[in-house]
């Protein structure tokens, strides 16, 4: 029997009824026990095997009656990411381990997947994982970490057969955090506080029990990640003026003396083009809800990350000489992402990594005109090379 | 708002069925041969069109001689004409003109006409015009109406008009001269339109004109974007199809990164262009309130789009783009005379200035 609308706010509803809202950690805990967590995911696992369109359904009950969230931008990466690749490429054991406390915040997850030398091409990595009787004993360098310093478990690709071509010799594993050898040193960012980290990989022993789909098909696993990994950067619902737009019309509004015909003209056609974009967005989802994805998914990021850029740049301007001062260039470590919090100068700084964080723009682009647009590919000079041997 | 931005299946089949029909009518080559003619339009095409498709009455309610389904359909209609430069008079009798009369809330016989194609009207008025800054240059006395209107969309084929004069709106169908001017878009002109002591018979009057004029150059805002927006589509379809067929050092030029990112850029205006007109479009079905913010959204951006669609469809054909015998200039053409139609984007803007409290 499949679940209908009515059935999930039943449910949602009994949910509210039997549980207190006051108690964050109690609430999610049931919430997820109830399988209103992800509603698409099996039962059991936090889901009820329905329909993932629903999961708006319940949503808007429990925001209606000021249910506590998950706050994803706090345990995003183990939300959007490392999730779903569990769900798809881990055993049953693997699975009832780690997705609950992941939904429920109570284990932050972060994303070993950068090194120094293969960012965009992150198939090049080289971080090596031997294999000793049960266990793969891991060394290497990863980078531009978000979330290491506050995270429980990674999601970690590695590099287990250096005489194969680079896509070939790949196994993704989970890795323990707090195991012995993992040396995790903040990465200070423009911002002035660091968000991402440096994470140095020496003689990390991590149980074969502890790998996520077989070895030598890391690649295959990481897809997955990457995949959802942009779908879960550009897939909320807003209302109009939601985003950083809202912040800049809102200062526009209150502030007169700070108008200029050249400046509204640049803020108006920004709205616009967010407008065009958050309606994009709402279109994406009533495609998804029908069943139907669309290739839009790939290029909400793209649109989003150009425009954040663009309207932070502006309220800047806006500002004048208040756009000269900065609120505080204090090196902090932040235990969530905040991309429209603090202050305008922050803004502009951080929206710098909108476009390079997830897939660079450049990136997303090459995956449009390809995948949806279906033009041919740059002629490749690594396809058949053993990953040892390719130039860097 | 619930705003269903998706096509469904009752408007897949539409599109199916019209896209046939245009694509016996308007093969590139026919459309240049026209073009040059005589007969700049295509009245067998408009016939069968309007005719035999009803696609002329997809807005008019079934009580007052159309098929009572909704400006979502027409939209999807100009979709497609705009993906085939068609040279029929869609905009200027079934879009502009019609939802002029369905404003005015008048039951009169011309409304099942021209939603059988059997009469062709326009509405007499600039075809740059806005609400905002529409000025009426006829003059009306006992009935009487005087004056000239420049640029006037397919006149040339019309039979009636639909003329605001002095506080009213009125029909007139006969006692007006059209001169015919040479047009920026090949394949939707304009016109000049003289009456002199023409008889006009008042359908609307005072505020009520007003606002039938308010909401017809609203509606053909909102609904001109689809056009653009199928007018763009086309544009980036031919460019990529082209540049994956034609080689240069040794490679499909549709290989280069340089070249790729472009169509990637336009691929996503694209995305958001679609959800602006299908926001626009159903905004004035449903007669929501948010549509004046739609519809200005909906021009200011895929007038803009459609240009840079266009554009970029001459230049990535190079030699070929810039020759008469490739269709890509009658989309450039369309695309640049869209941009100035019922507003241009910089206008919308300003529009939405007012309507979204942020004032210069
Ligand atoms: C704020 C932030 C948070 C991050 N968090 C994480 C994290 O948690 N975990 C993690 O693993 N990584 C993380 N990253 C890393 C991020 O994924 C990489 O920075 C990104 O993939 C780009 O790699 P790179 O920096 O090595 O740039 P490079 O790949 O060296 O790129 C350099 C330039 O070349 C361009 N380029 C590269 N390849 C191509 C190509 N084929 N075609 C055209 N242009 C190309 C790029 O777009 C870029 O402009 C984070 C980055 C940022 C900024």
């Amino acid at each position: 029997m499949t679940l209908t609308a009515d059935d999930l706010r039943e449910r949602t509803r009994k949910l509210l009824d039997e549980h207190d809202t006051a108690d964050r950690s109690a609430f999610l805990q049931a919430r997820f026990d109830a399988g209103l967590a992800w509603v698409h995911f099996p039962e059991g696992l936090g889901g009820l095997d329905a329909p993932r369109a629903l999961q708006s359904v319940v949503d808007a009950e429990l925001a209606a009656a000021g249910a506590p969230d998950n706050d994803p931008r706090r345990i995003g990466i183990g939300l959007g990411m490392a999730a779903p690749t569990i769900l798809k490429f881990g055993n049953d054991e693997q699975r009832k381990r780690y997705l609950r406390p992941l939904w429920i915040g109570e284990e932050v997850w972060c994303q070993l997947f950068s090194e120094p030398g293969a960012g965009s091409d992150l198939a090049a990595l080289g971080t090596r994982a031997v294999r000793e009787g049960e266990d793969w004993v891991v060394t290497g360098q990863k980078v531009w970490t978000s979330s290491a310093h506050t995270a429980r478990f990674a999601i970690l690709v590695t590099r287990t057969d250096p005489d194969v071509p680079k896509h070939q010799g790949m196994t993704y594993f989970i890795c323990d955090m707090h195991a012995p050898g993992v040396e995790v040193r903040p990465l200070r960012q423009i911002t002035g506080e660091a968000e991402f980290n440096e994470v140095f990989l020496t003689g990390v022993r991590i149980p074969d029990a502890n790998r996520l789909g077989e070895v030598g098909e890391g690649w295959k696993v990481a897809q997955t990640t990457l995949m959802n990994e942009r779908v879960a950067i550009g897939g909320h619902a807003i209302p109009r003026e939601g985003g950083m737009i809202g912040i800049a019309a809102k200062l526009w509004r209150e502030r007169p003396e700070l108008r200029t015909p050249e400046l509204h003209d640049r803020l108006l056609r920004l709205w616009v083009r967010s407008e065009g974009v958050r309606l994009a967005g709402t279109r994406l989802r009533q495609q998804l809800a029908a069943g139907s994805p669309g290739p839009e998914g790939s290029g909400m990021k793209l649109a989003f990350s150009t425009l954040n850029q663009e309207i932070s740049g502006l309220e800047l301007e806006l500002l004048g000489e208040e756009g000269l001062r900065y609120d505080d260039w204090t090196m902090r470590r932040p235990d969530k992402v905040d991309f429209t919090g603090r202050e305008a100068g922050y803004r502009y700084l951080r929206a710098k990594g909108n476009s390079i964080e997830g897939g660079t723009s450049e990136v997303l682009r090459n995956i449009i005109s390809e995948r949806v647009l279906g033009l041919p590919s740059e002629p490749r000079v690594d396809k058949d090379v053993a990953w040892k041997d390719l130039p860097r | 708002m619930t705003a269903d931005l998706l096509y469904s299946d009752v408007e897949d089949d539409l599109r199916a069925s019209v896209r046939a029909l245009l694509a016996d009518h308007c093969e590139p080559s026919a459309l240049l041969k026209r073009a040059e003619s005589g007969e700049p339009y295509d009245l067998k095409l408009w016939r069968a069109l309007a005719g035999d498709l009803g696609a002329a009455g997809l807005q008019v309610p079934e009580d007052r001689g159309g098929h009572g389904a909704s400006a979502r359909e027409i939209a999807l209609v100009l979709e497609e004409l705009g993906r085939s430069v068609a040279p029929v008079p869609f905009l200027g009798s079934a879009v502009l003109a019609t939802n002029a009369l369905l404003a005015t809330g008048t039951d009169h016989e011309l409304l099942g006409k021209l939603a059988a194609g059997t009469t062709t009207a326009a509405l007499a008025v600039p075809l740059s015009s806005t609400p905002d800054t529409f000025k009426s240059t006829v003059e009306v006395a006992d009935g009487v109406l005087t004056g000239r209107v420049g640029t006037v969309a397919d006149a040339s084929v019309a039979d009636v008009l639909v003329v605001p004069a002095g506080d009213g709106l009125y029909l007139v169908d006969s006692g007006f001269t059209v001169s015919e001017l040479v047009s920026l878009d090949l394949t939707r002109r304009v016109a000049d339109v003289t009456l002199s002591g023409a008889h006009g018979t008042l359908i609307a009057s005072g505020a009520a004109a007003t606002e039938a004029l308010t909401a017809a150059l609203t509606a053909g805002a909102a609904l001109l974007a689809s056009e653009q927006l199928g007018l763009a589509d086309w544009c980036l379809e031919e460019t990529v199809r082209y540049l994956k067929g034609r080689y240069q050092f040794g490679r499909p030029v549709g290989s280069f990164q340089a070249l790729k990112h472009r169509l990637a850029d336009l691929w996503l205006e694209l995305v958001s262009a679609r959800a602006a007109a299908r926001y626009a479009a159903d905004c004035l079905a449903r007669q929501d309130p948010d549509l004046p913010v739609a519809a200005a959204v909906a021009q200011a951006l895929c007038s803009d789009i459609a240009v840079h669609a266009a554009e970029e469809c001459v230049q990535l054909h190079a030699g070929i783009g810039m020759t008469w015998e490739h269709p890509a200039h009658l989309y450039l053409k369309r695309a640049k005379a869209n941009q100035i139609a019922l507003g241009t984007a910089g206008r919308h803007r300003a529009a939405l200035a007012t309507l979204l409290d942020l004032p210069g």
